[in-house]
């Protein structure tokens, strides 16, 4: 069963690694963001399986709802302030 | 391998294959906002099996509750956060890319 949550966190590291070339090379701020968007997700679950994994899972689900909430609060800071600055263009 | 295990394993091999497929989705597809349909669903839908599979495996602890709460959670807000997104940058102007052949893709890039 270990095995199957091992497999898992190797599947999140990589799917972690990936989007890094869409922050990198975006052409637009916006894909930018949506990049470091979808690796902030995946950290969330990354975060939960290590965790678990380290047997200490009761503080990291804390940790994991408490990122959860700032992830989307800073996705939706950042597009909000996008549209404010085009709104004074 | 008890039953609630073989569950558990299978919604968490689903869940990380579905993952991986939204993060190559979000690099591999050619526009921005056909990128937010791999960010805000693929990886939604991802996250939240993993998560379950998850609680399944906790069974009946306080974290199960939790892992719920997060899944419902980012059920939630990730499509919202990906919406925020996409209508910030179509009110930018950033026009979406409406055919697929290779001149007219040319053609928007230039101008």
């Amino acid at each position: 069963m270990d095995s199957i949550f091992f497999i898992t966190t190797m599947a999140l590291a990589i799917a972690i690694i990936i989007p890094f070339y869409r922050v990198a090379v975006g052409p637009t701020v916006y894909d930018r963001i949506l990049g470091s968007g979808v690796i902030g997700t995946k950290t969330i679950v990354l975060i939960s399986l290590v965790g678990y994994l380290f047997n200490r899972f009761d503080m990291f689900v804390d940790i994991v709802l408490a990122y959860a909430l700032l992830n989307f609060i800073g996705v939706i800071a950042i597009a909000k302030y996008l549209e404010r600055k085009e709104a004074q263009k | 391998m008890a039953l609630h295990d073989i569950i558990g394993s299978i919604f968490l091999l689903s869940g990380a294959f579905l993952v991986l497929i939204g993060s190559i989705g979000v690099v591999r597809f050619p526009d921005f906002f056909t990128r937010t349909h791999a960010s805000g669903k693929c990886d939604t839908l991802g996250l939240a099996l993993v998560l379950l599979g998850l609680a399944i495996h906790e069974g009946g602890t306080l974290n199960t509750v939790k892992l719920i709460l997060i899944a419902v959670f980012i059920g939630i807000a990730n499509p919202t956060a990906t919406h925020a997104l996409a209508r910030a940058a179509f009110k930018l102007g950033i026009k979406p890319l409406l055919s697929t052949s290779k001149e007219e893709k040319q053609n928007d890039l230039a101008d």
